[in-house]
């Protein structure tokens, strides 16, 4: 039976059930001291003073450092020339929060204590928040020798305002894809023990080698004493490929101090200091025909990079632009972007980083065509997709974007279905003009998205080693294999889905298939998990890499039997000779044999039984789908439930339908938190407004709820499992079905458009305003 | 600070610790009694990683304080177990209808889980979502948690 496709439970969970995790915090080695930030407690300003006396004086107080200590020392790698971060804020603080000193003290209640008495003077200077009125303004700006707030800007080729004229119809909109927080549930947290002999260093990230490679380079020792290990990593959905100061200061501190320096985050440090996604502004027209044929676009992107620049963060808008034409064929596309620091966290990755920017405005842009047009937005979206006969397809704006597969009616077509889509319109129709019955609304997004990053060159513009992922399967002398991969997961289940894979490449059950990643000491090198990429890239390295062990394996059966390698077939932990009943030898006698040159064909020597692979990849990966959503609106209070939500996926070939399952319904959750609930929101003065999971609003179990899931399958044309990836699909996909939901329920209102989170607040406020 | 003793069943053993007044009641398992099943994912009670049942009820241990567990049970994750190859009906659930993913808030969510089926031992799902809003999840979408609850009713 192939367990590609099967619906197998996790080899991870044992562990995580019975609290027998491993996560950074959950280390604590004898002498383990604790370190802690003490943050500006202003937005922008000089600063004057620091005075850490008191600190100093708190028994338990291992010691306090500031940005001087750090003098010898780089800035965090891969800043944009100029505009690179120190470890600790410099002279200037440019947002609430940014690590100004370090304490270490026994403990964390004691650090917690030291921090609280650091006093840092700063003479505040006008902050700015908003990235248009960083952008446009100068009264506030972040590096004045720069002049100007924005950091890069990459104009239109061609603005189209000739297309977009020419067109039966126009439509302008503009709109927010406000600031989130990935919030994962395991905050930051270090653990670095510089030991005489090298530097072990847990961390909870998602790219450990990436980790040991800068930070080999920053300490200025070689990889081979730096170890880095990511264990049990709670979450992390992009923020945790971040250069954050403490995966730098603790390795340091630990060398100073001989002794393991912990760092772990409280949720409000999390929230202050982390990364941040999305916050762009866009502002978009459309060009179209009365028959709903979309003839140009417009798409110009302001993204706001909070107070530096991140790497990602920089690349954000680039995804953007590429994808932000979607699934349709649109003859003209114009794009252009900024990016813009403002006194706010550094923005970077969060779960689809960039792409669910592009799907949200696209999306809303093909209801704003519906509606000027009078005609369905169902309709709208088929007159427009890219067919199915196009592919690959090429978008007229960006030659690196060539969609690899699709069927973006399929998946329409079933989503449909599984929506009930003509009940749930005369349901609404029926609700329309009842004042006693909630509003309802029915929105769609055909979302597209770009995944398995990537080609080569995609990731080393990031400061990656490579765009590749490794794989290495080793056969144990008793037939059970090894296999290590690059790619580190932060909850998608590597350890199941890559055995599975290697299970059915190598005819070995299962259970006998142990994976192994996240320690740059055990796995030969890798890049990480983001962007989609742990099938397409390292489970077709594991994939392949098994297949090159089994040649072997056949050739050393066959060797065994005295039979043609051709006729040797694997099945059931055994090598059969084909056309021979009963002519076989185990998979464990051949591995046996594979250390035994007395035992082997002459071509092979001892140690055959191994591959090790670094897996390229021609092309991105495009997964796509169709989610629908269902909204009532209650006429008192403005509130939104979700009725019904209908995800329909195509991410190419699925290896296991529970764990695939599972990454749609988390990324939609997030997706449709952000539709809702989620914002980052800073007041005037840079005042972080929301620290906590009080304001911050993550949803429960009570707010989200069932999906109802159909699946639509092409397979992807570029790589040998014809997988695409899934972890980000419902993140990019959710959000404008949503928000096209609560608009059409209220469409009667006269408004085209109200930005995210849509409060029960902005939608009260809306009706009443209609209602006077 | 005033230093207190403190004793208490944990998992059916007796323990015992001096600790400062202010230690709260998850610090005291995990950094004294080396129990770091139970997690600690925000500071303001609303995650509720640090779920654990003390006297057989779910609290958020970051919201206890230690001394206030002087001569009460507790049972952390680390005390739940059952007949499925060792694990609880709904430890067991949780694997088989994949409740969990990175596995950070899955500890303080079985032990809400737990003491939701003793409360109320077949749950619908709605009540079910009611039940357990005052734990995060930031992978699942929690619909495969409340499938997992299921499970633990159904077994």
């Amino acid at each position: 039976m192939s367990l590609v496709g099967a619906r197998v439970v996790r080899k991870e969970d044992p562990n995580l059930v019975a609290g027998r995790g491993c996560f950074v915090d959950d280390l604590h080695p004898d002498g383990t001291v604790f370190m802690m930030f003490a943050g500006s407690p202003e937005a922008h300003g000089k600063i004057t003073a620091i005075d850490v006396r008191e600190a100093l004086e708190t028994p338990g107080v291992l010691g306090v450092w500031t940005a001087h200590d750090f003098a010898e020392f780089p800035d965090l790698p891969q800043g944009a020339d100029g505009f690179e971060r120190p470890v600790l804020a410099r002279d200037k603080v440019r947002w609430m929060g940014e690590p100004v000193a370090i304490v270490v003290a026994e403990d964390r209640y004691v650090a917690s204590d030291a921090v609280n008495a650091i006093d840092i003077q700063v003479e505040p200077l006008p902050a700015v928040v908003d990235v248009l009125a960083a952008a446009e303004g100068d009264e506030a700006l972040l590096f004045e020798d720069h002049g100007s707030n924005v950091i890069t800007a990459v104009p239109a080729n061609d603005d189209l305002e000739r297309e977009l004229a020419k067109a039966d119809q126009r439509a302008h909109l503009e709109v927010r894809n406000q600031r989130c927080a990935a919030a994962p549930i395991e905050p930051m947290a270090v653990l670095a023990d510089w030991k005489p002999d090298g530097l072990t260093m847990w961390a909870t990230v998602q790219a450990p080698h990436h980790l040991r490679n800068q930070l080999a380079a920053w300490l200025d020792v070689a990889q081979s004493d730096c170890r880095v290990i990511a264990p049990d990593v709670g979450g992390g959905f992009g923020s945790k490929i971040v250069w954050y100061p403490e995966l730098f200061a603790a390795p340091l501190l630990s060398k100073q101090l001989g002794r393991p320096v912990k760092f772990a985050q409280t949720r409000q440090e999390s929230m202050m200091q982390m990364t941040h996604g999305r916050d762009q502004a866009h502002s978009l027209d459309v060009g179209f025909n009365r028959d709903g044929t979309i003839t140009a676009l417009r798409m110009v992107v302001s993204q706001n990079l909070g107070a530096y620049p991140d790497p990602t963060g920089l690349g954000l808008p680039v995804l953007t632009t590429w994808m932000a034409a979607g699934c349709y064929r649109i003859p003209k596309v114009s794009v252009s972007f900024r990016t813009v620091v403002t006194n706010t966290n550094p923005v970077a990755a969060y779960r689809g980083a960039g792409r669910p920017e592009a799907a949200y405005s696209v999306e809303r842009l093909v209801d704003l065509v519906a509606r000027c047009t009078g005609i369905d937005p169902a309709e709208v979206r088929r007159r427009n997709f890219v067919p199915p006969g196009a592919f690959p397809y090429e978008v007229p704006h960006e030659q690196a974007v060539v969609y690899d597969s699709g069927d973006f009616g399929q998946a329409l077509d079933m989503c449909l279905k599984l929506l009930d889509y003509d009940a749930v319109k005369e349901r609404r129709a029926r609700q329309r003009f009842d004042p006693e019955a909630p509003l309802v609304g029915i929105g769609l997004s055909s979302w597209l998205e770009i995944g398995g990053f990537g080609p080569n060159g995609s990731l080393e513009g990031f400061g990656h080693l490579g765009s590749w992922e490794s794989a290495h399967v080793r056969i144990q002398p008793d037939g059970s294999a090894l296999v290590f991969v690059g790619s580190s997961p932060h909850g998608q289940g590597h350890k199941t889905t890559y055995a599975q894979i290697a299970a059915d490449a190598l005819g070995i059950s299962f259970d006998s298939i142990r994976v192994v990643h996240g320690d740059t000491e055990a796995v030969l090198q890798g890049v990480g998990t983001m962007g989609s990429r742990g099938v397409t890239t390292a489970g077709v390295a594991v994939h392949n890499a098994a297949n090159l062990v089994l040649d072997r394996a056949k050739k050393i059966a066959a060797h065994l039997l005295e039979a043609n390698t051709a006729d040797i077939e694997v099945s059931d932990n055994a090598f059969n000779v084909r056309g021979t009943p009963g002519r076989a030898v185990a998979w464990s006698d051949v591995a046996w044999a594979s250390y035994q040159p007395l035992s082997l064909p002459e071509e092979l020597t001892a140690g055959a039984l191994e591959e090790r692979l670094y897996q390229e990849t021609p092309n991105f990966t495009y997964p796509s789908g169709c989610y629908g959503c269902v909204v009532e609106i209650d006429r008192q209070t403005g509130e939104v439930d979700i009725l019904k939500y209908v995800v329909v996926d195509d991410c190419g070939t699925v290896i296991n339908p529970l764990l695939a399952e599972g990454q749609v319904h988390g990324g939609v959750a997030q997706g449709i938190a952000q539709a809702l609930y989620e914002a980052v929101d800073f007041d005037a003065d840079g005042n972080n407004l929301t620290p906590s999971f009080l304001t911050y609003l993550v949803p429960s179990a009570a707010e989200l709820p069932d999906f109802t899931a159909g699946r639509a399958s092409t397979r992807c044309p570029n790589n040998a499992l014809g997988a695409k990836g899934i972890g980000e699909s419902g993140a990019v996909g959710a959000p404008p079905a949503v928000v096209n939901a609560v608009m059409d329920a209220l469409a009667d209102f006269g408004v085209d458009h109200i930005d995210m989170p849509l409060t029960s607040e902005k939608i009260w406020k809306l009706l009443q305003v209609a209602e006077q | 600070m005033s230093r207190h003793r403190v004793a208490l069943t944990v998992n059916g053993q007796d323990r015992t610790a001096e600790v400062d007044a202010r230690l709260l009641l998850v610090h005291l398992l995990r950094e004294k009694l080396r129990l770091t099943g139970t997690h600690v994912g925000c500071d303001t009670s609303n995650c509720g990683a640090c779920t654990v049942l003390l006297d057989g009820e779910a609290v958020k241990s970051c919201t206890v304080l230690a001394v206030q567990a002087d001569g009460r049970t507790v049972t952390t994750i680390e005390g739940v177990s059952g007949p499925f190859d060792g694990r609880s009906a709904v430890q067991e659930g949780f694997r088989q209808e994949h409740g969990l993913q990175c596995g950070f808030c899955t500890p303080g969510m079985i032990m809400a889980a737990t003491d939701l089926l003793r409360r109320a031992p077949d749950p619908a799902p709605q009540s079910i979502r009611q039940n357990l809003k005052g734990n995060l999840c930031r992978c699942t979408g929690y619909e495969m948690i409340v499938r997992s609850v299921r499970w633990a009713a159904e077994h």
